[in-house]
């Protein structure tokens, strides 16, 4: 009886809701449809005439901006609203196995939607020879960045049981961690406030630390940050939930 | 099995449990009796694990479901209120996933899921996903994943709740049959439930235990306990009440009608062993009265409930 086969038992019936109703599939064709035509309408792939994956990765904070938080909203919010989180917690499971497994679910399931842009890769590297270790880190920065939103998403999903709230309050705080290193927007700070400061507050920005990636740089602090925030994130979830029952 | 503690749980100022202490053993069937809102669900929601006490303990098993809570989870099967459901999966998909949880594993897993489904007759449904099935099989679905690892310890709340009159009587008859070598605590407002399946009864009113005993000790309360009712076309109610009133502590018609008399005489004093019901049979005798009906009557559960539950206020209405 180990603290895995109750994870993975978890995960299993998390994965097989997402397929079971149309979810998967609409947020699959919706994900891949988005990612062709940011990258090759807006992001000018074929006119920047280099091989890399730069116009298809600059794309994915925004991306996931909105998507992540669909696909998670419903995770804890679901279970709260059909009262299986009574089910669930009187379980021989502990909160976070429970909490850990639907994470790692989700996490699963967006992985396999960003593992399916590979014919942008084959693309690539048909017509040109990228450098494909630029491409792989550009990969694992994605799932890291996706895997942070996913678990902000969890947060809030547990804070309310309705799934339109959880989802505008997650992509509030996503939007937020986004414009705090956003380029633009750095810009404008630094106007009136002491650059050291906007130099802090753009170092909780997940652009910061994905741009790492995009270079191809697979910086220890970058994964750190992000695992942070997944960390973090997921503990709070844990106090929320705990919070419910505690009354 | 279970043993529970001056349980107190508030929710900010509201004590929804006030200082609850009972225990249930093996072989035992424990009915927790009370109005909605008395604090039924909350206690078993405690019991289970889900909610911690504000104060007070609960063992299960020997494990404190605080302290020492997977051990304790592992003994118990809970009927949540409502009995929910992944509404998205398939019978057979959501007891396999309560199978895995239980670490049932393989054969014994395969083993387990199909009692369970044959125990609450889920065979026609497996296949169908939970949000199209009707309340009754909803209901057996949820029942059937809280028996699914022959737990020594079943909490079930409000089991029988949007059943049918049969499957009401089936899931009566299960909860007696699995009550002579598991602990159960089931809750419901269904007094004739109490009768037929508890061997003790718990009513339970704003918080607080207000009554305990076996059903038959809480019909003995009644004030119909004990009272004698006949029925008789040989007199006037009148003119048996004259006659009875040496005999009973009062006398009241139940009904009078074309010359049929029901009347129900109290005795004296309580507990008469049949005395009572014996002295009035004679007197009918010597009075040669023709008796149509007559016995003891037990006492009522819902009359006992009643005036036990009630507010003070409402009581000075009936």
């Amino acid at each position: 009886m180990n603290a895995w086969n109750n994870i993975f038992a978890i995960m299993k019936r998390e994965l097989g809701g997402y397929f079971t109703s149309p979810v998967a599939y609409v947020f699959l064709v919706i994900f891949l449809l988005l990612t062709g035509f940011f990258t090759f309408t807006v992001g000018n792939f074929f006119e920047r005439g280099e091989a890399s994956l730069v116009s298809f990765f600059t794309w994915h904070p925004w991306l996931y901006l909105f998507l992540v938080p669909a696909a998670g909203m419903r995770l804890w919010s679901e279970e709260r609203r059909l009262g299986t989180l009574e089910l669930l917690l009187t379980m021989p499971i502990t909160t976070w196995q429970a909490i850990v497994g639907k994470f790692l679910a989700s996490w699963l399931f967006l992985i396999l939607a960003l593992a399916l842009t590979f014919p942008v890769w084959l693309t690539v590297n048909w017509l040109g020879s990228p450098d494909n270790g630029v491409i792989v880190a550009g990969y694992v920065g994605s799932a890291l960045l996706s895997g942070a939103y996913l678990a902000i998403s969890c947060m809030t999903s547990a804070m309310t049981r309705n799934q339109v709230i959880s989802f505008i309050v997650s992509v509030m705080i996503c939007l937020f961690l986004i414009l705090a290193g956003f380029t633009p927007v750095t810009d404008l700070l630094v106007r009136w406030a002491n650059p050291a400061f906007v130099q802090t507050i753009a170092s909780f920005s997940v652009m910061t630390h994905f741009e790492g990636f995009q270079r191809g740089v697979l910086d220890l602090r970058d994964v750190v940050f992000f695992l942070s925030v997944i960390g973090f994130a997921l503990f709070t979830t844990g106090v929320v939930i705990r919070g419910h029952r505690a009354g | 099995m279970i043993k529970v503690e001056h349980l107190v749980k508030s929710f900010g100022p509201k004590f929804a449990v006030d200082d609850v202490s009972f225990s249930v053993e093996r072989g035992e069937v424990l009915g927790f009796l009370g109005p909605n809102g008395a604090g039924k669900s909350t206690t078993m929601r405690i019991i289970t694990g889900f909610y911690p006490p504000t104060s007070g303990r609960v063992t299960i098993g020997g494990f404190d479901i605080v302290d020492n809570p997977l051990p304790a989870k592992r003994l118990i099967g809970y009927l949540p209120e409502n009995a929910p459901g992944y509404a998205d999966m398939t019978v057979h998909g959501f007891l396999g996933f309560v199978a895995d949880l239980r670490g049932l594993k393989g054969a014994a897993k395969k083993k387990a899921v199909h009692t369970a489904v044959e125990t609450c007759f889920l065979e026609g449904v497996l296949y169908q996903t939970i949000d199209t099935l009707s309340k009754g099989y909803k209901h057996r679905t949820c029942l059937a994943q809280s028996i699914i690892h022959d737990p020594d310890i079943l909490v079930l709340d409000e089991p029988t709740d949007g059943l049918d009159p049969n499957q009401k009587h089936e899931v009566r008859g299960l909860i007696k049959r699995m009550g002579e070598n598991k602990a159960i605590v089931f809750s419901t407002h269904i007094l004739e439930e109490v009768e037929a399946a508890c061997t003790r009864v718990i009513i339970i009113d704003r918080g607080r235990i207000v009554a305990s005993g076996t059903p038959q000790e809480l019909k003995a309360r009644s004030e119909f306990a004990g009272a004698v009712r006949f029925a008789t076309r040989s007199a006037a109610a009148a003119a048996l009440g004259a006659k009875l009133a040496p005999l009973a502590a009062r006398t009241e018609v139940v009904s009078e009608r074309d010359g049929n008399v029901v009347m129900r005489a109290y005795p004296r004093e309580r507990g008469g062993n049949g005395a009572f019901v014996g002295s009035i049979a004679d007197l009918a005798r010597r009075e040669s009265w023709q008796l149509d009906e007559i016995h003891v009557e037990e006492g009522r559960l819902d009359e006992v409930f009643r005036s036990i539950t009630l507010p003070d206020t409402v009581k000075g209405a009936h």
